[in-house]
């Protein structure tokens, strides 16, 4: 069967299952942006391409499945750049699909040329640019092959405008869809090596004090059960990253939260103390580590990951096991099994005095506003997250907010929590929560954003109204770039340089009603349950709530940058000794 | 830390496709390796090309090196060519200061390195040696007192020795 190039670009999306689109067309991709028309996949028109990146992101983290944004040459190439190297860096699969000016125009600076593969070749898994037509199907196989599998990340597909403009024969081809892959250097090793495995289950039998430290990977794995089996049977604390929260549920007995730079008392100093890591799917990021020479002084490490990069990269493991999460944690299980299972395990009940010890003694914790005074933030989320349903997925920004909606919210199961972890992308909330609701609209999804954040992307806004995506975002206005603001507090005297935002300007509530949403302001603690009902009730429009918070409230426990996890700085409230 | 770092010599087989060459040097510049020298070529099989390049790290960097590298979907297979168990081969072409009286001595020179003169100017000379790095690094050095008016050197290349040891039996079990 002939076709033309956008007509088998669409008919390959389909034949992948993509069910919608995130993206904004332009002179370059204008020609695929035709047979778009008489696809079943859904186009969501974006109002700047970041957003088609982040909706993208926020998709596949909920779905599981990658996210495509599409988008026009040049400005609207450089606009995905912030969310291709934000997926890079997070592990999100995602195919990006952009115009290019004609193959012959390439190189000679035409109007909105710019070089694609160039500019993302350092924030993309892989990119392609292609040259012919009859190559489309077998590249964006390959592209969703390569975002989906090993350790998921983005991809991205430059294609030239004379291959799938229907007026040039350079865009006739003949269809074809590949049966398979064929990628001689991309082979990712999936299974953990057996004897590797094996060291890992006598060094687990033969520690005291050992702590699982789980990372995003357990989630792209979809280990989350696996992990929970393990835990379980041997009886070991788990704590769960930024990008792995909701990977272990946060009322489980053996959940510690999240450690790193502002992780509670207890995971960090868990993994300080520990004879044990086992690091499933987590990658030693400086956040977590703090200090590096002084990380986990007494563990030995085993470390499991898919990509082999990661094994020694930071931190030398005395196990490293390459190998998918779930199929090693698996695999391990049965090890330990074999091993006696539960049976085996040491007497740890001093290990698990001491951390109960620590999590009664440093619980998170904050002063509450005394009447008159603004609203605490973390109130604010505790109020947000028992009105809202158990399986309610949370979006974030970056800043404090974002601090505080982990620390605050407890997670019970994977894929509820959505933020930007590696990169600490300002303005990946609004697009990301929207990705989120279309690809489950079955679920409540709350984007818990900074006033700084909202007014990178809120345009996005309009979008959601349009579009009628009924997400609900409670913005913390603070009236600060609050986490740059504590830094300045703390480690710059006091002396507050561009931080200050204003309460006022802009007014959340009329910009959110222009755009086309239902808006609220919350003042006063007793406001805060009605209107989140209120806000719950709504499930044909975006809400959006702003929340009037303290300025001066600060995310706790603190690890200051550079230092050491045992120097974790605890709320006042603990008093001197809580460090 | 800082004298662990030597020379090591990558092996790089890669799929002969446009861009490869600037995603393995974006690479380097990325993660903050840096390229001592770097040689590429078509194999026997046209589908791939070799790229020949001689880091200079520590040997736990390397191992970065090489697991980076190894990440790009175009790159196939990675070894690394320890010196000592490969044969190693550079090209280097030459243009001396050579006035008359000169002449000889640096021809002399040439022959003892087995190079050649491949051009004669009125006072310059232009010379190839093929051989291993370091015999060309001392013609360099020899040559240097003349006046070196330019030089192109290709960068190494390499293969793996050959086992010479006869084949031993396998028991059967
Ligand atoms: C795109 C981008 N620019 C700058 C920063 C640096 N930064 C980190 S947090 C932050 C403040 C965020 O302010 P807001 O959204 O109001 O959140 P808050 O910390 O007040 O909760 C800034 C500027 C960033 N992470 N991302
Ligand atoms: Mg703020």
């Amino acid at each position: 069967m002939n076709m033309n190039g956008g007509q088998a670009l669409i008919r390959s999306l389909e034949l992948e299952g993509v069910e919608v689109v995130f993206g904004m067309p332009g002179g370059a991709i204008l020609p695929v942006y035709d047979p778009i028309i008489d696809s079943p996949i859904r186009h969501i028109l974006v109002r700047h391409e970041q957003g088609a990146g982040h909706m993208a992101e926020g998709y596949a983290h909920v779905t599981g499945r990658p996210g495509v944004c599409m988008v026009t040459s040049g400005p609207a190439v450089t606009n995905i750049v912030t969310p291709l190297c934000d997926a890079f860096m997070d592990s999100v699969p995602l195919v990006a699909i952009t115009g290019q000016v004609p193959f012959a125009a390439i190189g000679s600076d035409a109007f909105q040329e710019c070089d694609t593969t160039g500019i993302t070749q350092a924030v993309t898994k892989h990119n392609y640019l292609v040259t012919e037509a009859q190559e489309i199907p077998r590249i964006i196989r390959e592209a969703f092959h390569i975002a989906s599998t090993g350790r998921p990340g983005p991809v991205l597909v430059d294609v030239p405008k004379n291959i799938v403009d229907p007026n040039n024969p350079d865009s006739q081809m003949e269809w074809y869809w590949p049966e398979s892959v064929d990628l001689p250097g991309y082979k990712p090793t999936l299974k953990g090596h057996p004897k590797k495995i094996r060291e890992a289950a006598e060094l687990i039998v033969a520690s005291t004090r050992p702590v699982i430290y789980a990372g995003g990977g357990i989630l792209n794995a979809h280990a989350a059960e696996a992990l929970r089996e393990l835990a379980e049977m041997c009886d070991i604390p788990v704590v769960t990253t930024l990008k792995a929260r909701g990977a272990f549920p946060d009322d489980h007995p053996l959940a510690l939260g999240m450690p790193g730079m502002h992780g509670n008392y207890t995971a960090v100093t868990a993994i300080q103390r520990s004879d044990l890591l086992l690091a499933l799917g987590s990658r030693f990021d400086d956040r977590v580590t703090g200090k590096l020479p002084a990380f986990a002084p007494d563990a030995k490490v085993v470390h499991v990951d898919i990509d082999p990069a990661e094994l020694g990269k930071v931190r030398q493991p005395d196990v490293p096991i390459v190998g998918d999460a779930r199929l090693v944690i698996e695999e391990l299980v049965a090890v330990l099994g074999k091993l006696g299972g539960a049976e085996a395990q040491p007497d740890r009940s001093y290990w698990r005095s001491q951390l109960s010890g620590w999590q009664e003694k440093y619980p998170l914790t904050y002063q509450q506003s005394e009447p008159g005074e603004a609203l605490k933030p973390q109130f604010v989320l505790e109020r947000l997250r028992d009105s809202a349903p158990e399986d309610c997925i949370v979006v974030t920004g970056v800043g404090q907010h974002q601090m505080w909606a982990s620390q605050y919210w407890g997670f019970k199961h994977p894929y509820t929590w959505v933020s930007s972890g590696g990169l600490g992308t300002m303005g990946f909330a609004i697009p990301a929560a929207i990705g989120a609701k279309v690809g489950r609209p079955d679920r409540m999804v709350w984007a818990i954003d900074g006033d700084g954040c909202f007014q990178m992307t809120a345009q996005e806004m309009v979008t959601a109204a349009s579009e009628r995506i009924p997400i609900k975002v409670g913005i913390l206005n603070n009236a600060y770039l609050g986490m740059v603001r504590q830094w300045q507090e703390m480690f710059y005297d006091e002396r507050y340089s561009e931080v200050y935002l204003s309460p006022d300007l802009p007014d959340y509530v009329k910009w959110a009603e222009a755009m086309g949403c239902v808006a609220f302001r919350v003042e006063a603690p007793e406001e805060v349950e009605p209107i989140v009902e209120k806000a719950n009730q709504i499930d044909d429009r975006p809400v959006v709530v702003e929340f009037r918070t303290d300025s001066m409230e600060k995310v706790y426990p603190m690890v200051p940058a550079g230092h050491s996890n045992d120097d974790i700085v605890v709320d006042p409230t603990h008093g001197e000794g809580g460090r | 830390m800082a004298d662990d770092i030597q020379h090591h010599t990558l092996s790089v087989l890669v799929e002969n496709k446009a861009g490869v060459l600037s995603r393995v040097a974006g690479l380097f510049a990325r993660r903050g390796f840096n390229i001592y020298s770097l040689a590429v070529a078509p194999t026997d099989d046209d589908r791939f090309s070799r790229i020949t390049i001689v880091v200079d790290v520590t040997s736990a960097s390397l191992e970065q090196v090489t697991k980076q590298l190894n990440k790009l979907i175009n790159v196939v297979k990675i070894s690394e060519l320890d010196p000592r168990d490969s044969v190693e081969r550079e090209l280097m072409l030459v243009t001396v200061r050579s006035g008359p009286d000169r002449r000889g001595q640096i021809v002399d020179l040439v022959h003892i390195f087995d190079g050649r003169i491949l051009d004669v100017g009125h006072d310059e000379l232009t010379i190839t040696l093929e051989g291993h790095p370091e015999q060309l690094d001392d013609l360099e050095d020899l040559l240097r007192v003349y006046g070196i008016v330019a030089i192109q050197r290709t960068g190494r290349v390499a293969l793996p020795k050959l086992d010479t040891s006869p084949t031993p039996l396998r028991s059967v079990s």
